[in-house]
């Protein structure tokens, strides 16, 4: 019986191990890509957390943005600095990015998201070509 | 006329980032291509766009308890290593194969996205 719960927290450790490291490798990935192109860094923490820490899809959203917001702040410091900044721009994305979200937030609860991603797929892949090509 | 091209192109952003769906992914590619903003103009934008709505949406999220806290420093803390570096590669390259680059990332991105949503479906039958 001892042994068992012997056992049981050995393996318990190897896991939390095991979950460090692909904690570490996941930051790793994501910031790297965060910092440099700017942003994409939650689309592999979502992914990551769900599939590699099992998080629940709901909770993997949720803390992805707790992660990508100090590293986007961060970056954003990095780049401005850099002398890559302009207020113009800046402000009225901004805006536009905040009263987007409260919609977004709100179209979520009614759309199936399913064939929209397919046909936002679809557009990303074509601005992809876009810009790597021409 | 400007400003009001950015604010369409950050609703646009914002709307599919609040769908869960990645906005800066939407947002850079519409500054770069459409209103033809240097690229790394484009990330510093969408980087800091970005920071008031996340305020937000965590506020919003730790109290429904949705925040996954335990461990989470350990994610941030190489996060922001690794960004740190991202961004002096970003600053170090070409602009143009920064551009270049990014359209890669976009076109992997699409394809991860395009099989996940097709093994989900295959999933619910």
């Amino acid at each position: 019986m001892e042994e068992n719960i012997e056992t049981d927290k050995k393996t318990a450790r190897k896991n939390e191990r095991g979950n460090l490291s692909l904690k570490l490798a996941t930051g790793a990935i994501a910031g790297f890509i965060n910092g440099l192109f700017g942003g994409g860094g939650g689309m592999i923490v979502v992914p990551c957390l769900k599939y590699l820490l099992k998080y629940e899809t709901g909770m993997a959203h949720a803390t992805a943005i707790a992660v990508i917001l100090p590293l986007s702040v961060l970056s954003g410091l990095f780049y401005t600095f850099f002398g890559d900044f302009s207020w113009e721009s800046a402000v009225f994305t901004t805006l536009g990015v905040i009263a987007g979200g409260i919609m977004g937030a709100f179209l979520l609860k009614k759309l199936t998201s399913k064939p929209l991603t397919l046909i936002f797929s679809v557009i990303m892949a074509i601005a992809g070509v876009k810009m790597l090509f021409f | 006329m400007d400003w009001l091209w950015f604010t369409v192109c950050g609703i646009a952003g914002g709307t599919i980032g609040g769908m869960g769906m990645g906005g800066g992914t939407v947002l850079i590619p519409l500054l770069s291509i459409a209103m033809g903003v240097p690229q790394r103009l484009a990330q510093a934008i969408n980087l800091i766009s970005f920071v008031p709505m996340a305020v937000i949406a965590l506020i919003i999220h730790v109290k429904n308890g949705l925040v996954a806290t335990k461990g989470l420093w350990w994610i941030v803390l190489s996060g922001l290593i690794f960004c740190t570096v991202g961004c002096f590669v970003a600053r170090w390259i070409e602009a143009d194969l920064l551009k270049r680059l990014f359209g890669g990332f976009l076109i992997v991105l699409s394809v991860f996205q395009v099989y996940f949503a097709v093994r989900k479906k295959g999933k619910d039958k």
